[in-house]
């Protein structure tokens, strides 16, 4: 706010105090007050209504507002005989007329007998501006936000006065915060002098939100122009780089120069003039040659039947004759000066934003990685088996959730059985796979990557005949289900923070296990030398065993997380599950931090293609495999890579 | 007796166990060579490093006239150059009969095309006989050699490595699991064998390595502890140290 | 020479003898060159049955004797179809377009016809424009040459970078199951300049000749027949003899391998390009006669389902990955396409449609765990066959490190 904006709102403040308490005693209701410009009241025009009006915004009668509203909506009715004003209803074949002071019916008269007051569009407008000043400063508060919301969505010159108006009196601080940003918006784009608009568009740096930058952009906004020198005087954006056939385009679509000929152009030239079966005395039926058209076309050309061809040489000359320039729909270059900076510094702070924004991102798809693929490192790194049907039971974990939510109408408590549930449920299809298939065929890894295939699609059928081929939905409880916004470009969904909690819960609970626990240690044995550690009374068996079911087992929590944000397909498994041996190869095996190495690359890689090119995950995904191959023949064993002898090269 | 293998200043570490410290050693041409030492004295990394299977943290393996270095080589390239393999246990093709065996052994072109577009070369049949009688399995030549006996498959092994025609042949505990007459035999199958080319064996049984007569060398640690005679190094007391413990 | 290869591998004679005799009695059945009493639709399902044959044997060889389990041979499978399907649809494209623009006024210029055939084609991923790889597909010569190319140079840098780095076992499989996804997810983009996942059609008809589909259907079919036949007489040569003792043993034993001086990454990326070309041309044969190629065709999924077949049939024999892929893919026909009658167990009503593919998965677990010789491994029992005893060497990834074989054989 700028000194020269701060007196003549002082003045008009002081002016409105002493017309209120002149008005006040005057006359105690509306009607009276309406009648001292009845006339001009009665037959409103754009010019005159807002003086009419005067004295009945400058009382505080409470019944103004509502009055005004209907005016607005041609709800108020004048009786020719004594210039009264009503409201009225509309009834079978008469009005009742209701007073306007006290909203009391007072009689009935047929609509002949009374004239509805015409307010044309320009007239509604003074009024609603008019009507921003009482709602900017109603008692309610969310009338107040509520008028600001509408200032906000199509900002008008004539909103600026009444908005500073009533920043001083504003009790509420949000409030009053969010109508001092609207009043340097409105400043920045409307204000009366350069300095307000500087300096209002200065206050603005920094300010990252939409709406500032769009005001921004409004007062950045240019039209294209030719001309044969750059215009002194006007308000220059910047001269405009265009391609020789772009510039030579517009040139003829502004008629400063003919048209070149294209090829369709020739064709329907030539169709029209066709005499015989010749065309200028060339025969159509040679017309399939270019050449043989060409020679037609300027053989019309020469006879001025069409526009003769533009030759290269003209379209270099014309083209070199003329500026191609962009001029400000502002006037004030210090104004748009003033934006253009605002608006790089805003700028950097969005691209600074937006690195922030995808950085999140590519966390949480890194945590999503790597649950869905640290049940599958587990199993590989122990067993050294690569379980085709891990995303099967990410699925199974995933169906579980939705079971027990058909089950429990209540989203948390559901939630709250399903993780644990999800859990036991694919721990058991686990061991169950490992007692029947996967034992028989250690040390025979392919073989177990086929069996455990097969097992995979027999159980995708076997979910599409259960559940159907369309998606279910599992329900996130409600606290899940907003959003974190840190400003307006920086969010993230909660859900994706849950995930992102579990996954860490995840991380330390199995490094806890491993590094911590007989098992682990067992684990860790097994891992690195089976024989060895069968022979110091460790049953590998067994640890094989819980092994595979801890390794389903987590994938099955997996899938209620995965369920909660995407879909509950029988398909969805199959989606994760390249992605998850990614995860895995990339990081290398036998190690809870590989996985995490591996799903952090992984993530961070596709969020970053996608950021070079948003529209379009399918080739972000594409150049992550690419890159993930190429990556492979460096370091084959993975980003954290067991050394040594132990790596049983 | 020229030079045809030299190892010098060669070290290698798995994870800060150094299983080869400094170790220098040189064979010609022809010699037999005898190496001992205790368990995880470094043998069986020393035969990886010179076949190129293990890459070391420094040194140099230099090898024939032209002194060439193998360290940069691949494994399949010192092959080609004369080196042979045998393992200490058989690892011979065991669903393939042992004519494939020997055929797939017997040095001839190896490039893809050649093996794909000319398989044998004509004297290859006679070559296999030869060795077949050698080894003792003229009778089995058509059987798949997973069904022979562990002293068969032993024989194989060393058939094989015969049939690469080697300039140096590296033999791991050549006489583990025979009887005293098959010891007996390939004791002087190696000798016979290292009157034309240069053969390093690995042994623990000091009784077959006396047979042999030739040089021993006695690793500890991954560096020579000793090289002499059978007797020099057997009344060297730090050898004696070693192997009977302190 | 030639004789005594045979001689040596009468399998191979008596594989191109019922080849003959069940493609002479297709054709004297069929509509268009017979009696008729099999339908064209059917005769195609045999041809394509051929096709998938062929391409069976190819993964036969790069897995079952060479070791490689590729999850990446049905998308050279597809590339293949691809290739081919690019002139079909040009050529036939340009067919419609000459025919409608031979009423204008004026005769088309090359560009005209060329424009017109690029907005007929690329209409529907809104384009008009022909994208660079489309340059060739004017010429059958050229896209012939890169049904054959194509596949061949894409295993052969993918194979050389792979193998070159050891990248060997279950890794391998995941390496070349990503190249597929990654193949596959780049199909499906629209400005892929191959359609996106509309893919190519309408390429069962057969440009510049005026043919029904009956007739075509059947040349097709021997074209398929032979194709099939060539295939298994090259790769019983390749596999038989002193090159297919090499690749065995570079299954059962690579380090080893390496010792004797043999380049086994050579050999493993000869292996691996031949039969990535011979599934390019399974390919170009296999999707003139679907009518239709589109990228889910290429999904990794198609490559494991090869793999399934090979297995389920026997691998390491050929005439065992022909037995897997004709049977696994009729069955899948006859299952899914209703031919099987629903079975009533009282309380439900088993409908193979929905139930197929449960039936093929615990199929396939069973064959892998009970019978991995697969149905090839039936006729050892017939004695016709000198029986190999199979060592257990071949089943260890090297990845898995030489002294876990050990443990396996002492267990």
């Amino acid at each position: 706010m700028t000194r020269g904006s701060k007196k003549p709102m002082r003045a008009f403040f002081l002016a409105c105090a002493l017309c209120l308490a002149a008005g006040a005693a005057l006359a105690q209701d509306l009607q009276s007050l309406l009648q001292q410009n009845a006339e001009e009241i009665g037959d409103p025009s754009r010019r005159t209504i807002a003086e009419a009006l005067e004295p009945v915004l400058e009382s505080d009668l409470p019944q103004v507002l509502d009055f005004l509203e209907r005016y607005a909506a041609r709800e108020v009715w004048q009786r020719p005989e004594d210039g009264l004003f009503f409201y009225a209803e509309e009834g079978d074949d008469a009005l009742t007329l209701i007073d306007i002071d006290t909203g009391e019916p007072v009689g009935t008269a047929s609509s002949r007998e009374m004239n509805n007051i015409r307010v044309n569009a320009g007239v509604r407008g003074v009024i609603n501006s008019a009507l921003v000043q009482f709602q900017l400063s109603d008692d309610d508060a969310s009338r107040r936000i509520a008028a600001l919301d509408a200032i906000a969505r199509s900002p008008e010159p004539e909103h600026l006065a009444p908005l500073l108006n009533s920043i001083e009196d504003e009790p509420s601080p949000a409030i009053r915060e969010r109508k001092e940003r609207l009043a340097s918006i409105l400043t920045a784009r409307f204000g009366e002098s350069t300095e307000a608009r500087v300096a209002a568009i200065d206050s603005m740096a920094g300010d990252t939100s939409i709406d500032v930058r769009a005001t921004l952009n409004q007062i950045l906004g240019a039209s294209d122009e030719i001309g044969e020198t750059l215009p002194e005087g006007e308000n220059l954006a910047g001269e405009r780089e265009l391609t020789r056939d772009e510039a030579y385009a517009e040139l003829a679509e502004e008629g400063l120069a003919s048209p070149r000929v294209s090829d369709a152009d020739i064709a329907a030239a030539l169709q029209a003039n066709i005499e015989g079966d010749a065309v200028a005395g060339v025969p159509v039926a040679t017309m399939s040659d270019p050449a043989a058209r060409i020679r037609a076309y300027e053989a019309l050309a020469e006879s001025g039947t069409v526009p003769p061809f533009v030759s290269e040489d003209e379209v270099d000359d014309l083209v070199d004759a003329y500026v191609y320039y962009q001029v400000y729909y502002e006037d004030d270059p210090a104004v748009t000066d003033a934006a253009r900076g605002a608006l790089g510094a805003i700028e950097t702070r969005v691209a600074l934003y937006q690195f922030a924004d995808i950085a999140l991102d590519a966390l949480s798809l890194a945590s999503i990685y790597f649950l869905a693929a640290i049940g599958l490192a587990i199993t590989f790194g122990v067993m050294g088996v690569i379980n085709m049907a891990h995303g099967e039971f990410i699925m199974m974990g995933a169906y579980t959730g939705y079971v027990v939510q058909q089950i429990v109408p209540d989203y948390t408590v559901s939630l709250v059985i399903a993780l644990p549930l999800a859990f036991a449920v694919t721990f058991a299809a686990g061991v169950l796979l490992e007692r029947l298939v996967i034992r028989h065929l250690y040390h025979r890894p392919l073989e177990t990557l086929l069996a455990t295939f097969g097992i995979s699609i027999a159980l995708q059928q076997l979910a599409k005949n259960i559940f159907g081929t369309q998606a279910r939905p599992l329900t996130s409880p409600a606290w899940l289900g907003g959003q974190m916004e840190i400003n307006d470009i920086i969010s993230i969904s909660n859900i994706r923070i849950a995930i992102f909690v579990l996954a860490a819960i995840f991380l330390v609970g199995l490094l806890l296990l491993l590094n911590r626990t007989r098992l682990g240690l067992e684990v860790r044995a097994v891992t690195q030398n089976p024989g060895m550690a069968a022979s110091m009374g460790i049953n590998p068996d067994r640890i094989n065993m819980l092994t595979f079911g801890l390794g389903s087992g987590i994938a099955g929590i997996a899938g209620v997380a995965i369920g909660l944000y995407a879909q509950v397909t029988s398909e969805m498994g199959a989606n994760y599950i390249v992605q998850s041996f990614m995860t895995v190869v990339v990081g290398g095996v036998g190690n809870v931090w590989g996985t995490l190495a591996g799903a952090g690359l992984i993530g961070i890689l596709q969020k970053g293609i996608e950021w070079f090119n948003p529209s379009n995950t399918l080739a972000a995904q594409t150049y992550m495999i690419l890159f993930i191959i190429l990556f492979i023949q460096f370091r084959p064993k993975g980003i954290v890579a067991l050394k040594g002898r132990a790596a049983g090269d | 007796m020229a030079t045809l293998l030299e190892v010098s200043g060669v070290s290698v570490t798995f994870d800060g166990f150094k299983a080869i410290n400094n170790l220098s050693l040189s064979i010609g041409e022809p010699e037999m060579r005898a190496i001992i030492g205790p368990n995880g004295a470094g043998k069986t990394t020393m035969m990886d490093i010179i076949t190129g299977k293990t890459k070391p943290d420094e040194g140099r393996v230099l090898w024939g006239e032209m002194s060439r270095n193998l360290l940069g080589m691949s494994e399949s390239r010192i092959a080609q150059e004369g080196i042979g393999r045998k393992f200490q246990r058989p690892t011979v093709f065991e669903a393939q009969s042992v004519r494939e065996n020997l055929q797939l052994a017997l040095k001839n072109r190896r490039g893809a095309f050649a093996v794909w577009l000319r398989p044998k070369g004509p004297t290859d049949d006679e070559r296999i006989d030869a060795l077949a009688e050698e080894i003792g399995l003229t009778d089995e030549l058509e059987r798949p050699s997973g069904e022979l006996s562990h002293g068969q498959k032993q024989w194989l092994e060393i058939g094989m490595l015969l049939a690469q025609e080697p300039r140096l042949l590296l033999v791991d505990e050549p006489a583990a699991g025979m009887t005293p007459a098959e010891r007996q035999h390939t004791t002087d199958l190696l000798k016979r064998a290292a009157q034309t080319r240069a053969v390093i064996v690995v042994e623990h049984d000091m009784e077959f390595v006396r047979r042999l007569e030739c040089k021993v060398t006695v690793l500890h640690e991954g560096r020579v502890l000793a090289e002499g005679s059978i007797d020099h190094v057997t009344s060297n007391q730090e050898v004696i140290d070693v192997y009977l413990g302190r | 020479m030639q004789r005594s290869f045979f001689f040596r591998n009468p399998s191979i004679l008596v594989f191109i003898g019922l080849l003959a005799v069940f493609t002479l009695a297709v054709t004297l059945m069929s509509a268009g060159a017979g009696s008729g009493a099999i339908s064209t639709s059917f005769v195609k399902t045999l041809g394509r049955t051929l096709c998938l044959c062929l391409v069976a044997i190819a993964m036969d060889v790069v897995w079952g004797y060479c070791g490689i389990l590729s999850l990446g041979h049905f998308a050279f499978f597809g590339i293949g179809g691809y290739a081919i399907g690019m002139w079909l649809m040009y050529a036939r494209t340009e067919e419609i377009v000459v025919s409608s623009l031979a009423g204008a006024t004026l005769p088309p210029t090359p560009q005209e016809v060329s424009d017109a055939i690029g907005s007929q084609i690329f209409g529907v991923v809104g384009s008009s424009d022909f994208p660079a790889i489309w340059a060739f597909a004017h010429s059958l010569p050229l896209q012939l040459l890169a049904v054959v190319l194509v596949p061949g140079l894409l295993a052969l840098v993918f194979g050389w970078l792979a193998f070159r780095s050891r990248v060997t076992g279950v890794y391998l499989s995941i390496l070349t199951q990503a190249m597929t996804l990654a193949l596959s997810l780049y199909l499906f983009q629209n400005d892929s300049g191959l359609r996106g996942n509309n893919g190519l059609s309408g390429l069962q008809n057969m440009p510049g000749e005026d043919l029904g589909q009956d007739v075509i259907s059947i040349r097709f079919f021997w074209a398929s027949a032979l194709a099939l036949g060539l295939g298994y007489v090259l790769f019983g040569w390749v596999v038989s003899g002193k090159m297919g003792s090499v690749i065995r043993a570079i299954r059962d034993d690579e380090a080893r391998v390496r010792f004797l001086g043999y380049h086994v990454e050579s050999y493993k990326l000869f292996v691996f390009t031949i039969t990535a070309v011979v599934a390019g041309i399974a390919g170009a044969l296999y999707y003139p006669q679907a009518g239709i190629i589109n990228p889910a065709e290429i999904a990794p999924i198609a490559s494991i389902y090869l793999a399934v077949w090979v297995a389920i049939g026997g691998r390491g024999r050929l005439y065992g990955a022909v037995i897997g892929a004709a049977l696994v893919s009729l069955a899948s026909t006859w299952f899914t396409g209703g031919g099987a009658p629903p079975i009533d167990l009282g309380f439900y009503r088993v409908i193979w449609t929905d139930w197929w593919l449960v039936l093929l998965g615990l199929v396939f677990v069973l064959v892998t765990l009970f019978f991995p010789k697969g149905i090839g491994g039936l006729v050892d029992l017939l004695g016709i066959n000198r029986p190999v005893k199979q060592g257990r060497t071949g089943d260890y990834g090297p990845d898995v490190g030489a002294w876990r074989k050990r443990e396996g054989e002492e267990e």
